[in-house]
């Protein structure tokens, strides 16, 4: 194999990698978040008066909920425009 | 902002070679190791701005009606105390002043990410010319910088060792490390315990500044980054108002963005020392 399709395999395989990482981090988070929203709405429908205490911690959990996957979206988004692997050819 | 580049790139075309660009570091050779000048510069401009902005509206402080500035600074003391009030329950005098200094800092450096991506590169070309301005490196955001965001954490991390040991002393803190998540009543059970006990409450004290750190700087390096994506879109007229419309959303959500993980950096370190302080 030449060194054209050395560099085509690392940037396909490259590419389904970073589509898994986004979409399943999406994914994941996703699920999280709407579990954890729709269980706060029906708290605050069950007991109005807690809703500012629960609203703190919700907005807190949100936020570690997403971390991952923005963490994880971070580092797709690395390897879409700085490819590490791909630096090793030069 | 010195003009010159010790990390020569390759000179790439286009959008990839943009971003690359503006992910490069200023850095220098300090004690034989690579630092990097903008983040310092920055964090260390902004913390002396929260430093300067508060001490100034404490000695201007009247018991009196406040001013709009004074109420500003008395409504953040008041959330962050709340906040620590709720988690720890001790004594306060330092641990609060320590949650709004991490708050506000966190908060400083984060809202780097609304100003203008080319502001620094502008600048530049402004007083250099376009050929310094290819030269120059500057990041602005340095929460979006590893190095800040683990310095960050480890701090965190030493503090919760320094309050481990002072609330449980050196004996109990050995002891807690060596017998804690799972007990045992007989003494053989004990000494079988503490292997899996160390393995455990290590990866659980390593585990907190790391995923500390990584979570300020995966959200502010990954909005940076769609910041950058969408600078892209402005580069031709046909996709401008595609741009336009996708920069201004995603920078109102990256305000929540940035005043939720100040928040969420700051309640984590407070529920970290809090937690080192209790017994088992």
């Amino acid at each position: 194999m030449d060194m054209h399709q050395f560099i085509a395999l690392i940037q396909a395989n490259t590419a389904v990698g970073i589509g898994l990482m986004i979409g399943l981090g999406a994914l994941g988070a996703c699920i999280g978040i709407g579990i954890m929203g729709s269980k706060f709405l029906e708290a605050a429908a069950r007991q109005p008066e807690l809703v500012p205490m629960l609203q703190g911690r919700m907005f807190l959990l949100v936020g570690l909920i997403d971390a991952s996957f923005i963490i994880g979206l971070a580092m797709a988004l690395f390897f879409a425009f700085a490819n590490p692997l791909l630096s090793r050819f030069g | 902002m010195s003009a010159e580049n010790t990390t020569p790139t390759a000179a790439a075309e286009g959008l990839s070679g943009y971003i690359q660009h503006h992910l490069t570091h200023n850095t220098g050779m300090v004690l034989g190791g690579t630092f990097h000048w903008d983040s310092w510069l920055v964090s260390l401009g902004l913390g002396a701005l929260f430093c300067l902005w508060f001490a100034i509206s404490a000695r201007r402080a009247t018991s009196g009606v406040p001013g709009k500035g004074q109420a500003a600074v008395e409504m953040v003391i008041e959330f962050v105390d709340n906040q620590v009030k709720d988690v720890f329950h001790g004594d306060r005098r330092f641990l609060a002043p320590l949650a709004l200094t991490i708050f506000m800092w966190v908060l400083f450096m984060n809202t780097m990410d609304l100003l203008p991506l080319d502001i620094a590169s502008g600048l530049v070309t402004l007083f250099g010319g376009h050929e310094a301005a290819h030269h120059t490196f500057f990041r602005m955001v340095p929460t979006a910088d590893l190095n800040t965001t683990v310095a960050m954490s480890l701090s965190i991390f030493l503090l919760t060792l320094f309050y481990s040991v002072k609330a449980k002393g050196f004996g109990g803190f050995g002891k807690e490390l060596l017998t804690s998540p799972f007990h045992s009543d007989g003494t053989a059970g004990k000494i079988a315990m503490v292997i899996p006990n160390v393995i455990l409450n290590l990866v659980e004290y390593l585990s907190k500044p790391v995923s500390l750190s990584m979570r300020l700087f995966g959200n502010m390096y990954a909005g940076e980054l769609v910041f950058m994506l969408i600078a892209g879109l402005l580069a031709s007229w046909i996709t401008f108002p595609f741009g336009v419309v996708a920069g201004l959303a995603w920078g109102i959500f990256h305000i929540l963005i940035i005043v939720l993980q100040a928040f969420i950096f700051m309640v984590l370190s407070v529920v970290y020392i809090a937690m080192a302080h209790e017994h088992h």
